[in-house]
């Protein structure tokens, strides 16, 4: 059995819909986050999967590189957002976060 | 059956396994810690494919540093969630099931549909280096044919941008 390029983008797919799913139906912020996590997390197995049944150039692997730094400073941020609602509210669910301003 | 397969199997149930249960799970806690095992499973397809270095970056940039900071942040926000609360009605969670499954299931028929080159990727079968490390560096480094010194710069200024807006977003008033 060859490992073709076709498995990983299968596993990809799939991973991609478990992040959908979670994104859809988490309530809690941070929850929402992981979700997202995973939805970019495959979109990097593809890159490194396309770069790599090109056999030339690295240009898909440098790009998960960036997509890896990317994805951490955003993470970053988010996770200050939240840090600062909950001490502000005191509460991360997104079906109680009505208040734009206090 | 040879043992990049197995490699390849293992790895695979153990991505979809955890991708599922970390999106299901009722505890946040549990939900991160499923994750960071999603990211080492994909840490290791990127070893089976032979680009060791972008498997240490995942292990450290992911693994790392960012399931630490989401463990801090899921210890900080404190008060475990009630989840009965905040659960969704049946049928919208059946929406989104639906959904997620359409949209998943399109997509693999579109790659299964597809013709592709079938050709093996693990790393040892075609017995060649995959993107030495020096090719990578000089080539994040380099301004001329296939470098990437402006995205490399622009993400460094994102970085910092995001260091500083991080300080100044949590920082105590």
């Amino acid at each position: 059995m060859n490992i073709t390029i076709d498995y990983f983008l299968i596993l990809s797919a799939f991973m991609l819909g478990a992040g959908m799913y979670g994104f859809f139906t988490r309530r809690n912020t941070l929850a929402i986050l992981i979700s997202i996590e995973l939805i970019l997390n495959a979109a990097d197995i593809n890159f490194a999967a396309f770069n790599r049944l090109c056999q030339t150039g690295i240009e898909g692997y440098v790009f998960t590189l960036f997509s890896i730094a990317i994805s951490a400073a955003e993470t970053a941020i988010a996770i200050a957002v939240m840090i600062n609602i909950y001490r502000m509210l005191k509460n991360n669910f997104v079906d109680e976060l009505d208040t734009l301003k206090w | 059956m040879n043992s990049e397969s197995i490699v390849f199997i293992v790895l695979a149930v153990l991505i979809a396994l955890f991708s599922v249960l970390s999106v299901t799970t009722k505890r946040i806690i549990r939900a991160a810690t499923y994750l960071l095992f999603v990211l080492f499973g994909t840490a290791g397809l990127y070893f089976l494919m032979g680009y060791t270095f972008l498997g240490a970056v995942q292990i450290m940039v992911y693994a790392g540093g960012i399931v630490v900071l989401y463990i801090f942040a899921i210890m900080l926000t404190g008060k475990t969630p009630d989840a009965k609360q905040h659960s969704l009605s049946l049928a919208k969670k059946g929406a989104a099931l639906v959904a997620a499954l359409v949209g998943a299931g399109l997509l693999m028929f579109v790659i299964i549909s597809h013709q592709f080159v079938s050709q093996s990727l693990s790393a040892e079968v075609t017995n060649e280096a995959a993107a030495p490390i020096g090719e990578i560096g000089s080539s994040l480094l380099s301004a001329g044919e296939g470098g990437n010194l402006l995205p490399f710069e622009a993400v460094s200024v994102l970085l910092l941008a995001c260091i500083i807006g991080g300080l100044i977003i949590a920082r105590k008033r």
